[in-house]
């Protein structure tokens, strides 16, 4: 079949296209694909979601907000773009020695972008303030480790429909912060945790200056922070300026100056906007770039794909009777053409589970759900004549989201290998999905998906499968499995941990609260005018390495 | 005249409280739990919501909640929406690219339409209303956004007049022609067609034959009592149409990318976003009611025999 033209003249070089298109004017977004000098003061325009809460640090867990406070601030440790392993960053020093009492001896010379020094205290007030639970912070649950949070958390005792109220804390400070001097503090938890560390390169853990704490309002409308990139401006629903921060501290300063993260009605528009180069990085193509792998001819030679910290997975209700039955949980699983599935219906970015745990996690132990989650119509059948069910099996997404054509095939390769009758059963919008799944309510099996807040094995598992976590949304509870969490959680090192979190995932083998399904990768873009282009382990644009052309 | 408007204006009131009422309490009583997906693929935290309960009394009744925001809402204020942004910042930012392509989608389907309908009108059958019959009848047949990712294809890639998506905001008044064209397209058949049907029955009509039998000019004749007199069908429409062109843009200002009110209600009706959703129709209910009040009193300045008091 004969490709539309459109397609061919797309991949000009854009120099070319701007001067057909004479829309060059505006100045920004003229490039010369030809000279590859790099601009040390260039700008680039980045794609965003509009952030779903103000700009402060412990109270955005979601991308769109995420990935500007990620530019604006620097943690104690950062995670390496290539490996994701944990690197210190303000920190200096991060001493334990029985994964309890956590000594952190801090940099000298940080500063925040108001020109105050980044001291001790500015990491204990910012952790106080977000687990305080009448300041209502998103990220507060990130602290939960911490001695003395149940004095400056509670919760409301009869749920948000109740009468009563939430008492107000005890303690407006973690009894387990202590600040020893200005560059140094201490930080015991409740019971030993070995991946805390782990856990600081995290958006929740970075400092606050001391201006916050003065006015919080004025703050959320300008935030400051001690990052590569300064605050410049917002306009609401269409872009936010950041420019380089001069008195960055840290070795990874940008080779660029100005970045705007710009706001897109829809991920087309944007798709859009980076073929035609008036945006410069795309971070998530959507399906019409990817359907037959057209994003590739469109974005010839500038466009990647990359595992990331994501996986996608199949969850029973464990309070349905049906489904709690492990032969039959077995059975699905060994039914389902991970394969097929991937290659046909996402056209090979994904990669079929062989775990919980995401390849691209340290931590991560290859084959940790072996046969299980393979396809074997023969033990399949097995295992179903084996759990004597004759039922039909129902597989649950929200329509919004894309879900329809994967549901549909996974549901295919049940019926076609079990015999079972199995239908997919949409629901219209992911905020009446989420109010099923949180009351309990789901009567077949629903998607799961995750991506990890930090690089470790322990973010795959912990909260998702311990008794009463907060996402443990199938309800599994194994004594066997919090024993070895716990254990490990105690270990002394992160590699004994892993160790340890690598036997408690098998232990998922056995009893198969969700099947993995597979592992995400992230399709992304950019405009000729940008060189050295890579995405992090975090799904971001790499702020590090990316160079612009000159103009 | 002057009472006339006033009653007008005071009509306002009812129809507008009672239409934000509405919207309020529809957008109250969408299914599903308004903080879900509010934080990531896990439940919010409990701490999270009880703070912005009581930030947006969601735990009164209706009608108190209602009367709060109405409170508010007449000082001038339009309360923050869910992520804690000032709607009336984001009204200021959205609105000036609506209004811009609205406007230009205006301008393009009265010129073209009026001149196609008047042209197609006065010469009867013939190649000319036969153009217009047909060419008008393929673009009301034609869906916007069909309308629009096709000019966005072939201006944009295939020949590159027009940049695909509108890059700055408040969007510069070049880069709209085509997206206007794209909304106006639809409105644009219709004017045509009404100005067509509209002329050719005037153009019978007694006092277009007097003022022939007068020895008038036919340039008088047709500018003057025949365009006049045809045009209050139209009108009627346009003002209305200016209404549709605000708020219904939807389609348009996302395939073009164009940061319009449209977009900033869509979101708001997906996010449970109450206040953001009542503040911009309150706005656009004003508009609506202006500009049926314009349209009423253009009658009378087109038809002498209508009058106010």
């Amino acid at each position: 079949m004969r490709r539309p033209r459109w397609i061919a003249v797309s991949v000009l070089p854009v120099a070319l296209a701007l001067t057909i298109a004479g829309c060059g004017a505006s100045g920004d977004s003229g490039g010369d694909a030809g000279s590859g000098s790099v601009d040390p003061n260039g700008a680039l325009s980045a794609f965003d979601t509009e952030p779903q809460h103000p700009l402060v640090p412990g109270n955005t867990v979601e991308t769109g907000g995420g990935k500007v406070v990620r530019a604006l601030f620097t943690g104690l440790t950062r995670y390496d773009p290539l490996t994701a392993e944990s690197t210190n960053a303000v920190a200096d020093k991060i001493e334990t020695t029985d994964s309890k009492v956590y000594t952190i001896t801090l940099k000298h010379g940080w500063k925040f972008h108001d020109g105050t020094e980044v001291k001790a205290k500015n990491f204990v007030d910012a952790w106080n303030y977000t687990a305080y639970s009448p300041n209502g912070q998103l990220a507060a649950s990130f602290f939960e480790q911490v001695q003395g949070y149940e004095d400056v958390h509670t919760s409301d005792p009869d749920g948000k429909d109740g009468p009563q109220q939430a008492p107000t804390p005890v303690a407006k400070e973690m009894s387990g912060l202590k600040v020893l001097d200005d560059y140094s503090f201490q930080v015991t938890l409740s019971s030993p945790f070995s991946v805390f560390a782990i856990k600081l390169g995290y958006s929740a853990f970075f400092p606050l200056p001391d201006s916050f704490f003065a006015d919080p309002k004025a703050f959320e409308s300008k935030p400051i922070g001690n990052g590569p990139f300064s605050f410049v401006s917002r306009k609401p629903g269409t872009e936010i300026k950041l420019t380089r921060f001069d008195g960055y501290s840290g070795q990874d300063k940008p080779k660029f100056k100005d970045l705007t993260f710009k706001m897109f009605q829809t991920n087309e528009a944007a798709y859009t906007a980076v073929v035609s180069g008036s945006l410069d990085f795309l971070d998530k193509i959507p399906p019409t770039g990817i359907a037959g792998g057209q994003y590739k001819k469109d974005l010839d030679k500038r466009n990647g794909s990359l595992p990331y910290m994501g996986n996608q997975a199949l969850m029973f209700p464990l309070y349905d009777p049906t489904y709690q039955n492990v032969d039959l949980r077995k059975a699905i699983s060994m039914a389902i053409n991970r394969d097929e599935i991937v290659n046909k219906i996402f056209e090979g970015t994904r990669v079929a589970a062989d775990g919980w745990v995401n390849p691209a996690v340290p931590g991560y132990a290859k084959g940790q759900c072996g046969e299980i989650c393979t396809f074997n119509p023969a033990k399949a059948k097995e295992s179903l004549d084996k759990s004597g069910y004759h039922g039909p099996i129902t597989l649950i997404a929200n329509a919004d989201g894309g879900h329809k054509e994967w549901m549909t095939a996974a549901c295919n390769s049940i019926k076609n290998t079990l015999g079972l009758d199995c239908t997919y059963q949409p629901i219209p919008t992911f905020g009446e999905t989420r109010t099923l799944i949180d009351d309990r309510k789901m009567t077949g099996l629903f998607r799961a998906s995750w991506i990890a807040d930090y690089p470790s094995i322990e973010n795959f598992l912990s909260q998702l499968y311990r008794t009463n976590a907060s996402s443990n949304d199938s309800t599994y509870s194994s004594p066997k499995f919090d024993g070895l969490m716990d254990q490990a959680d105690a270990a002394p090192t992160v590699e004994q941990a892993n160790k340890l979190y690598q036997q408690a995932e098998q232990v998922l083998r056995d009893d198969l609260p969700t099947i993995p399904l597979w592992n995400e990768t992230a399709q992304f873009g950019w405009s000729q005018r940008l060189g050295d282009v890579r995405l992090n382990t975090q799904k971001e644009l790499d702020l590090t390495t990316v160079t612009v052309k000159k103009k | 005249m002057g009472r006339y408007v006033l009653r007008r204006l005071l009509q306002l009131v009812p129809v507008f409280v009672g239409t934000t009422f509405l919207i309020y309490w529809l957008v109250w009583s969408l299914p599903g739990d308004r903080f879900a997906g509010k934080c990531g693929e896990k439940p919010c935290d409990p701490t999270y919501i009880a703070k912005m309960t009581e930030k947006f009394n969601l735990d009164d009744p209706l009608v108190l909640q209602y009367l709060k925001y109405l409170g508010k809402l007449l000082t001038g204020d339009f309360g923050e929406n869910s992520s804690e942004v000032a709607i009336g910042s984001l009204i200021n930012e959205a609105y000036p690219n609506t209004l811009r392509l609205a406007l230009v989608a205006l301008l393009i389907e009265a010129v073209i339409g009026l001149a196609a309908g008047i042209l197609s009108g006065l010469r009867g059958r013939g190649f000319v209303d036969s153009l217009t019959l047909v060419s008008t009848l393929f673009l009301i047949s034609l869906p916007v956004f069909v309308t629009g990712f096709a000019l966005q294809i072939l201006l944009g890639y295939e020949l590159q007049w027009i940049t695909p998506t509108v890059t700055d905001s408040p969007a510069p008044w070049g880069q709209l022609i085509a997206p206007g064209f794209v909304l106006g397209s639809l409105s644009m058949a219709y004017v045509a067609r009404l100005t067509r049907t509209s002329i050719a029955e005037n153009r019978r009509a007694d006092y277009v034959r007097t003022a022939i039998a007068k020895g008038q000019p036919p340039r008088r004749v047709v500018g003057v009592h025949l365009l006049r007199n045809s045009a209050i069908p139209v009108v009627t429409y346009l003002g209305t149409d200016l209404g549709a062109l605000m708020g219904g843009a939807i389609v348009t200002e996302g395939i073009f990318d164009i940061k319009g009110i449209g977009f900033l209600v869509y979101d708001g009706i997906l996010g449970k976003d109450g206040a953001t959703v009542t503040g911009v129709v309150s706005l656009l209910v004003v508009v609506y009611l202006l500009a049926n009040l314009l349209v009423d009193l253009l009658y009378a300045v087109l038809d002498p025999r209508i009058r106010y008091d």
